[in-house]
């Protein structure tokens, strides 16, 4: 069984943190995943850099570029996972842009990231029907989940069909923008996020771009299956580094104010 | 629908398609659902008619360029899209389009611009009919193209300066599509090039295609003959040379030139000729040939001329390229720079950096002396005057 389909069985009040591989140092990678599993996190998405990242703000953006200067590539960054089932027990996600995943070529990627044991990908730029055609039986093939973002400007006829052709989860953008945007209110959100309750889809919900505290924790757990932050927690290691202590620090912060 | 007519989800062969994460795909699936429906509109028509006529001053003029057809030995024709209002071709696309984001209902317009000429067009396009505009630039770009952000202010634009990235054209790009993430329901975004996802590329085409409707009817009257021999246009993303072509792409005797900027040199690393030397990938949303590493990341490209130093390529360029409808030629910094110099002495007429690319086509091509060889002029060289300054008397 997929880690993804085992743990949101069994879990609610999920906390997934993001973070740029090869960010801030290139071999950064494992200790950062290492410390996030250590501190309690339940998954991981993993940032695979890349230099015109569409649907990431500037710190995302920043962290991408800096990484890609410290020499991280998908290759590298498949030579640093390889082993990670070693330590690593929680579900990992890798999340990145279609055009260096086509470089590298798609079923090799596949294959290449099924061999690390990874879960599920996320990749915004990949279009549903795109992935329907094309890709969905590959991903089938290596076990990998493709997860689909939706926003509140997506129809409802638009969610039930990406929510019928989907596994795992579904990525919900909190509010229109790009991650790290916080544009609108708690009370619109509330509405968008109710309103895709109401829906009756048949794969769980996590609430990310613009999560950044407790209070956007509790707020998503109480309206899906938990939250992803990435932003608030690439500022963190920015500022106090990755050190256990410091990770675990923000993680408990999140979780519990 | 022609041979190389885009289908109906947005391919051109292999290339082009809407590569967008789902957060841009309600609106750029609204805006295909209503493009062809919205061009083919008698609202439509008669306002984007009446304005190319009354207001940029089109038809822009066909000109016999005698001196340079006696240097190259056959009959060479300017199409005239400098002396379109506010300089270049730009302004057929942006009218075009905020007319159509009125009529979607949208109330705010943002742009992309390298140069500052699609800047200046949007600009202008939103003062004319009273919508609020938003250019994204490169920071570093704001710096380098001074006259023209001062234009845009001054047209009630506000100029963002985008940060991100090397502070160029692809980012200002990647920025406009991020305000355009943040801001769906009552933006607009007006794409300079044909670029971008479906249906960027083909609604740009068509807007553009204007000047290959006017070509076919000035050579008729110039010549007795509608079709050309040859068309020649620089390419960047490419929307001079998709207007120049387009109501040309099904009459296979009429050879298409397409010239890229070199820069440097094709080898030398510093080029933006992204069908001569880049690979295919996808950028802004399309499938296409552009500069990137081996590992898919994209790179900056160089060119003295800022409305060609664009990664990629529209989709409608790369596929014409790969199945030989269009040539594709590249010219460096130092040959368009010889062309630029040698039509202002010969003809009187100063070209823009871009179209001097196009001009610097002219010798490496073997013409017969009864051929009509029509190149579009898509810009005058006011923008540029401080670099040509700088090169031909700074020495």
């Amino acid at each position: 069984m997929n880690r993804i389909d085992d743990i949101f069985s069994k879990k609610d009040g999920l906390l997934s943190i993001y973070f740029t591989a090869g960010y801030p140092n290139l071999n950064d990678t494992m200790t950062v995943l290492n410390a996030l599993q250590k501190a309690g996190v339940d998954f991981v998405e993993i940032g695979m850099p890349f230099s015109d990242p569409l649907a990431d703000g500037p710190v995302i953006q920043r962290a991408s570029l800096d990484a890609l200067n410290n020499g991280m590539t998908l290759h590298v960054l498949m030579q640093q996972l390889k082993d990670m089932r070693k330590t690593i027990t929680m579900p990992v996600t890798l999340m990145g842009y279609i055009n260096p995943i086509m470089h590298y070529g798609v079923e090799n990627f596949l294959r290449d990231a099924a061999a690390c044991d990874v879960d599920a990908l996320i990749v915004p730029d990949l279009p549903w029907q795109e992935y329907l055609d094309n890709y969905k039986a590959l991903f089938e093939k290596y076990g990998l989940h493709n997860i689909p973002l939706i926003a509140p400007q997506t129809p409802d006829d638009r969610m039930k069909f990406l929510d019928d052709n989907a596994d795992g989860f579904i990525y919900m953008v909190a509010s229109a923008g790009i991650t790290g945007n916080i544009k609108t209110s708690e009370g619109y959100r509330s509405r968008y996020f109710d309103h895709v309750s109401s829906l009756g889809l048949k794969n769980k919900r996590m609430i990310g771009f613009g999560v950044k505290d407790n209070e956007g924790f509790r707020h998503a757990c109480a309206h899906a299956s938990g939250a992803i932050i990435g932003t608030a927690f690439v500022n963190h290691i920015k500022e106090h580094g990755i050190s256990e202590e410091a990770i675990k620090a923000f993680v408990d912060g999140i979780r519990k104010g | 629908m022609g041979k190389y007519s885009v289908s109906e989800n947005g391919m051109y062969g292999h290339f082009g398609g809407a590569w967008v994460p789902e957060m841009l795909y309600p609106n750029v699936e609204n805006l295909r659902q209503n493009y062809l429906k919205i061009l083919a509109s008698d609202e439509f028509q008669k306002l984007f008619t009446q304005l190319m006529k009354d207001y940029v001053g089109r038809p822009t003029p066909l000109t016999y360029a005698e001196k340079l057809s006696n240097i190259y030995g056959t009959n060479i024709y300017l199409k005239r899209e400098d002396l379109a209002h506010t300089g270049a071709h730009k302004i057929n696309n942006a009218i075009g389009q905020v007319i159509m984001a009125k009529m979607l209902g949208k109330t705010r317009i943002i742009a992309e611009t390298g140069a500052g000429q699609h800047g200046v067009a949007t600009a202008t396009a939103c003062a004319l009919l009273d919508v609020k505009c938003q250019v994204y630039m490169g920071a570093l770009d704001i710096e380098r193209q001074a006259p023209n952000v001062a234009r845009m202010r001054m047209l009630g634009a506000e100029v963002v300066p985008a940060t991100s990235g090397n502070c160029t054209l692809k980012d200002a790009t990647n920025e406009a599509l991020r305000d355009w993430i943040s801001n769906p329901e009552d933006t607009f975004y007006v794409i300079g090039s044909v670029v971008g996802p479906h249906p960027y590329p083909d609604l740009v085409a068509r807007l553009q295609s204007i000047i290959s409707k006017e070509m076919r009817e000035q050579l008729k009257e110039h010549t007795g003959r509608e079709l050309p021999d040859y068309v020649i246009a620089c390419i960047g993303g490419g929307s001079n040379a998709a207007g120049s072509f387009y109501n040309f792409l099904d009459d296979e005797s009429v050879k298409l030139i397409a010239v890229e900027a070199g820069g440097l040199g094709l080898d030398s690393g510093e080029t933006a000729a992204s069908i001569a030397r880049g690979t295919e990938g996808i950028i802004h949303g399309s499938r296409t040939m552009l500069m990137q590493t081996d590992d898919g990341q994209i790179i900056e490209p160089y060119s003295i001329s800022a409305g060609l130093d664009y990664p990629g390529v529209g989709p409608l360029h790369a596929y014409l390229a790969h199945c030989g409808r269009e040539t594709v030629l590249s010219a460096t910094d130092d040959e368009a720079l010889a062309a630029a110099r040698l039509i202002t002495m010969k003809e009187g007429i100063i070209p823009a950096l871009e179209s001097s690319h196009a001009l610097a086509a002219l010798p490496k091509l073997k013409f017969k002396k009864d051929d009509n060889v029509v190149v579009t002029i898509s810009g005058r060289g006011d923008k540029d005057m401080a670099t040509y300054l700088k090169r031909f008397f700074d020495k």
